[in-house]
């Protein structure tokens, strides 16, 4: 890049702990970015991602303290600032877009002097015109409306995409030099999504600003960054250009994430990596990816990798590169074909279903058939009624109208209503393995309460059958006495799996199982799903808003909008070749790292 | 407004090899704590006075002492003094407590008891029964305790299980409010969800799935409990409504001795140096609780 | 109904059947419980003459119902029936003592109020300091202290025995205003000032934090705004509503708190008839100083909820 002085250089940060050992969160954490650049900060849970972000505008969260380094925007260092200087810096020379507007945005006064307040702090404008000005000025480049009657709404009578705009309009008002974006697009919709990224690629350009997005989606960052750095347990694992990064990872920890992204494509097998991501103050010692690592030897134990140079522009933190980057080039493992079901009667059918909350109707006129033995993926984006359809079918919820049958015979909307077989067959797992297990109980009597309830079994027989559905899911036996907080999400999930299966269900009705977890994890989860299913012979009814893993599971797939189902069919079919106009807008704004690496190259 | 006010939380360390039962991490966390010792301490030792007490008084408490007047300042016989009738001092002190005791705490256990059963079938129901619930909890509400026994004690008179009840019916909508407010954030959880699927019976859902979980505030409620029925029972001993004389009772005898405090003060010290201790070891009990409560909470979210 | 209106109405209603409620329950209670009025009033000894005469003469014998209607009908349009002890009206009855205890409960309140509020408030602000620390032990010990013990502890210390500065019981003359008797008034005030202000303080102290740590705090300051807006524009706004819960709850507290204080100074105002007409049997007085307390304590609920609405704009717009 240009050798003038960078917009934004951060040299060896840390941030520690204000109690205990003084433990790090982050350390050591170098990198640059340069005006109209955007920097990719990647990396999972207990990463540090977050910190770095809100340490580049000199602030810590509570508890915490930067104990070491520099952050200097455009030459100055902004850490040995005293407070009331840097509070002058940050909203005009640095800017920070939450990942949460719906609670970053303060619910008591109105956006117009929100606004305006960004601007009048800072000393812009000598008038209210000159504010009004400048707010309509940006309020346009994000494409929201600045009339009078829009300026008035309080936060809350925004939608959620609205919300994270003007937050966006807030960080470019006073045109900084710097802006940080903590993962701006949780929770919207793709097509939102891709609108404001596409926005902020073009902000920057316009205004020459250095910008640092911090994200844990690879496909994201691979579509917006020029540059990405790669963090892991709190260490700079890896930094280089995006293409070059994600083609040729030096570090095995990159190298492994982009094999745990699921493709469109479905070309290559969804790869995880064994184990979980340590927290602060629960770091191996010498190489903290050491204990997941396939490349470690006895060196990474001992002394830490310092960051190295590998080509240009490129740095990565490991011993062992060279041999990564040699088996870069070797093929990566090709995807396990789904295999193919003979049409058989149906498991499940849905005939005319309108399903409502309250007063508002979520699904109109559902018509479904979930065959034996077959993985039917239900997709579609928030608010498009897939969980609500789900929940249906298992009786979670019950004010509904239309049929629902399960081998031939109509179910009872409620769960209570029906009858011990087909609770027992039908079971369901829950989106997040935080909220499912009670922590009260341990993981033995958890997963063994269907037992009780179903078979009426006890003692010894059922913690030999709880043993055994904990070692379907792989996980290890000492979880039996063990409570849930003890356990680590993607463990966790597995452990509800384990409820689910030792019912004996002949259907498994999975909500966006892998949405509350880390990439890394996912494709764990995913696997033993896959080998349950063709173990098994159980229908599964797999819902997510993540298209690309549907290859690696699915044989048939519904697509759902708004609370209808707008396509159906093979997954292939639909996939290469679809046909309704939401499902090719929803392929084309899924960002997709091959899609953004094929177009890097071109 | 019952809501516990709460003082910052413990910081607690929870990593995976945490694998104590849950009661035990909580109580273990509480005692950690200087105010919850200090708490405990003091309680026991109230509680001690009034238990024992009556067993090792040295006169009987509702008689004269041998030739002492009434209001005798401190002496070789009598530490203490005696009191408006003569009687020892020290021995009505002993003999007093245990009456506060037995009917704060029967007081707060029906009250808690009741309270919790409300709450739960409110917070579960979420619908037409909740809100039936609560705004009879809310008529309840609109009375001060003291109030409420009064008007009852109107008619029938100083009874001692009609104070009990009394105090109870109203410690109930307190309770209920608090077991309300917390079990609704656990009814929504996808674990009770679960249950509910696989078909397991309202009962055992509240009982099993949904009460271990709101154990912590309902202990905290319970110690606050407690200490407000404490004050509430002896401040109706105080105005008479609560054991009739000869009986010796604290809040009886703080009221009993106030004509003499400029000759002789200690009858009307002790019992409120009693209550007050009393009041104060089960309100930091119950703050050290709370404090821990949260902060095994906030340990866990930080997963 | 919809909207604005339409919830204030509704929250009217609710107050006013709260009330009619427990209008019932103090009657019932009064009347409906074993053992009457007339066998109480006459004694053990009363012959079953004079008791028939006395019942038919209080309206005993008529059906509960009826009695109850005679009894509501008659609040609502001023007449609060008779004393027992003395047969006088009893809107004249409490006429005098609703004075004293007003006057007792306002000075209390304009203490107690802006106190508990601001202690609440800057221990918020500087968590963690010296000054929290202490207010946060002081606040836990006052708080569990019952009201009669820091009445009497009072009293020992400032009026029979460590010091004699102040009378232990309020003299006064029928008659005469409260205002007259300073000196009565002070200990009387602060007890109820004591026996209130922790614990408002700590629940303030608690809004106040977890609005202090909120993400639109930290945005704020994010934003670069300096530290006096964040609080006064930002934080303040945001802290109204509790600030009027903890309002109502400490003047409602207060409410309650009158009948032992009263008690403890011989204070003439409600608190204190309610106890001398519990021990007497008077009825209608109970039941009319019960009711007036209820009364009270719904009527403050209701403008704290009513404020609390006004004061949140999300609130405000989902009903319009």
């Amino acid at each position: 890049m240009s050798s003038a002085a960078p917009a934004l250089e951060v040299s060896d940060l840390r941030v520690e702990v204000d109690y205990g050992d003084r433990e790090d969160i982050v350390d050591g954490i170098t990198f640059r970015v340069d005006a109209g650049e955007v920097l990719g900060l990647v990396g999972e849970s207990g990463s540090g991602k977050t910190t770095i972000g809100l340490a580049v505008l000199g602030h810590t969260r509570r508890g915490a303290h930067i104990a070491r380094g520099e952050v200097r925007v455009e030459g100055r260092d902004i850490i040995p600032l005293p407070a009331l200087e840097r509070q002058r810096l940050r909203g005009k020379l640095v800017s920070y877009v939450p990942q949460d507007p719906a609670s970053a945005l303060s619910p008591a006064m109105r956006i117009g002097k929100q606004l305006d307040e960004a601007l009048s702090e800072h000393g812009f404008g000598s008038s209210d015109a000159d504010r009004r000005a400048r707010i309509t000025e940006v309020l346009g480049e994000v494409l929201l409306p600045s009339d009078e009657a829009f300026l008035k709404r309080y936060p809350h009578q925004l939608s959620g995409g609205q919300q994270q705009r003007v937050a966006l309009a807030m960080a470019f008002a006073n045109r900084p030099r710097v802006i940080v974006l903590d993962e701006p697009t949780t929770g919207l919709d793709v097509t939102t999504q891709a609108h404001v990224l596409e926005t902020v690629r073009e902000l920057c350009e316009l205004h020459g600003v250095a910008a640092v997005y911090v994200s844990h989606d690879l496909a994201v960052v691979a579509t917006l960054a020029t540059r990405v750095a790669v963090l892991y347990g709190g260490r700079l694992a890896e930094i280089g250009p995006t293409a070059t990064l994600f083609r040729l990872a030096a570090h095995p920890y990159t190298r492994r994430l982009v094999e745990a992204i699921p493709e469109l494509s479905g070309e290559h097998a969804l790869v995880g990596i064994p184990g979980t991501a340590p927290r602060p103050g629960h770091r191996p010692s010498g190489c903290f990816f050491r204990l997941r690592c396939p490349y470690a030897i006895e060196k990474c134990g001992l002394e830490a990798p310092q960051l190295e140079t590998v080509g240009d522009e490129h740095e990565v933190r490991c011993f062992r590169y060279a041999d990564v980057l040699r088996d870069a080039a070797a093929t990566r493992p090709a995807a396990v074909p789904t295999p193919e079901i003979d049409a058989v009667d149906a498991l499940v059918t849905v005939v005319g279903v309108d399903a409502s909350y309250g007063d508002r109707q979520v699904l109109h006129h559902v018509e479904l058939v979930v065959r034996p033995r077959e993985c039917l993926a239900l997709v579609g984006e928030s608010g498009s009624g897939k969980t609500t359809l789900a929940r249906c079918i298992a009786g979670l919820h019950s004010s509904y109208t239309g049929t629902i049958s399960y081998r031939g015979r109509a179910l009872e909307p409620g769960a209570r209503a029906r009858d011990a077989k087909a609770r027992q067959e039908i079971q369901y797992v829950f989106q997040s393995p935080y909220n499912s297990l009670n922590p009260r109980k341990t993981i033995g009597q958890i997963v063994g309460q269907p037992l009780r309830h179903f078979f009426d079994v006890g003692g010894s027989e059922a913690r030999a059958r709880v043993k055994g559905a904990l070692e379907r899911v792989q996980l290890s036996t000492t979880c039996l006495n063990r409570y849930p907080h003890q356990l680590s999400g993607g463990e966790r999930q597995r452990a509800a799996i384990a409820r689910a299966l030792i019912a004996e269900p002949q259907l498994l009705v999975c909500d966006e199982v892998t949405s509350a977890l880390d990439v890394s994890v996912q494709a764990a989860i995913i696997d033993v799903l896959a080998e349950l299913q063709r173990e098994l012979d159980i229908g599964l009814l797999f819902v997510t808003h993540n298209l690309a893993l549907i290859r690696t599971l699915s044989q048939e797939v519904a697509v759902m909008s708004e609370g209808r189902i707008v396509e159906r069919g093979l997954v292939d079919g639909v996939l290469d070749a679809p046909q309704a106009d939401y499902t090719k807008k929803l392929l084309s704004d899924t960002p997709s790292l091959e899609a953004a690496l094929a177009a890097s190259s071109a | 407004m019952s809501g516990v006010a709460v003082a910052d939380p413990v910081e607690v360390e929870l990593d995976r090899s945490e694998g104590r039962r849950p009661w035990r991490l909580l109580l273990a966390t509480a005692w950690s704590q200087h105010r919850t010792k200090i708490g405990v301490g003091i309680t026991l030792l109230i509680v001690g006075i009034a238990l024992i007490g009556p067993f090792v008084a040295p006169y009987e408490p509702d008689q004269g002492v041998e030739g002492q007047f009434p209001f005798s300042p401190p002496s070789s016989e009598t530490w203490f003094g005696t009191d408006d009738l003569g009687r020892d001092v020290f021995s009505r002190f002993l003999a007093g407590g245990v009456s506060v005791l037995i009917l704060a705490g029967a007081s707060t256990a029906i009250g808690i008891v009741l309270g919790v059963a409300v709450g739960l079938a409110a917070a579960y129901s979420r619908g037409k029964l909740d809100d039936v619930l609560m705004r009879t909890m809310d008529v309840l509400l609109s009375l001060p305790q003291i109030v409420f026994a009064l008007v009852l004690a109107a008619t029938v008179g100083p009874e001692l299980w009609l104070l009990v009840l009394a105090v109870g019916l109203t410690t109930m909508p307190r309770a209920a409010r608090v077991t309300r407010g917390a079990a609704v954030e656990v009814v929504e959880k996808d674990f009770v969800r679960a249950a509910e699927a696989i078909g397991l019976p309202r009962r055992r859902i509240l009982m099993g799935e949904v009460l271990p979980n709101i154990a912590s505030p309902l202990i905290v409620e319970t110690t606050l409990r407690m200490t407000f029925n404490v004050a509430v029972v002896a401040g109706l001993s105080f105005l008479g409504f609560g054991l009739q004389p000869p009986a010796a009772d604290w809040g009886l005898m703080i009221n009993e001795n106030r004509n003499g405090l400029t000759i002789q003060p200690w009858p009307v010290i002790l019992p409120v140096v009693a209550i007050a201790l009393l009041t104060i070891g089960t309100s930091l009990i119950g703050d050290g609780i709370s404090r821990a409560a949260i902060g095994i909470e906030r340990g866990r979210g930080r997963e | 109904m919809h909207g604005l209106t339409g919830f204030v109405v509704r929250r009217l209603l609710l107050g006013v059947l709260t009330l009619f409620v427990t209008s019932v329950i103090i009657f019932g209670a009064t009347q409906a419980l074993p053992g009457d009025a007339a066998r109480s009033i006459l004694g053990r000894s009363a012959t079953p003459e004079s008791l028939a005469e006395l019942r038919r003469q209080l309206g005993l014998d008529q059906p509960v119902l009826t009695q109850y209607w005679e009894w509501i009908s008659g609040v609502l349009t001023g007449d609060l029936g008779t004393s027992l002890a003395n047969s006088l009206p009893v809107s004249d009855v409490i006429g005098e003592p609703i004075v004293y205890s007003l006057f007792l409960m306002v000075l209390a309140a304009v203490i107690s109020v802006p106190l508990g509020i601001a202690l609440g408030a800057v221990s918020a602000r500087r968590r963690d300091s010296a000054f929290d620390q202490t207010t946060s032990v002081a606040t836990l010990g006052l708080a569990a202290l019952p009201e009669f013990v820091v009445g009497i502890t009072l009293v020992v210390l400032f009026a029979t025995t460590v010091f004699q500065w102040l009378p232990a019981v309020a003299v006064t003359e029928p008659g005469v205003g409260p205002w007259n008797y300073p000196k009565e008034l002070i200990l009387p005030v602060i007890t109820l000032v004591i026996a209130v202000v922790p614990y408002t303080a700590r629940i303030m102290r608690a809004s106040t934090v977890e609005i202090l740590e909120s993400d639109f705090v930290e945005m704020a300051r994010l934003k670069g705004l300096p530290e006096r807006r964040v609080l006064w524009r930002h934080a303040v706004p945001n802290a109204l509503a509790p600030t009027f819960q903890v309002t109502a709850l400490n003047l409602a507290y207060l409410a309650g708190g009158i009948v032992v204080v009263e008690a403890v100074f011989n204070y003439q105002g409600v608190g204190l008839l309610l106890v001398d007409s519990v021990r007497a049997r008077d009825m209608p007085v109970v039941q009319a100083v019960a009711l007036l307390i209820a009364a009270l304590y719904v009527i403050l609920n209701l403008l704290a909820d009513l404020a609390t609405i006004l004061v949140s704009p999300r609130l405000r717009t989902s009903l319009s």
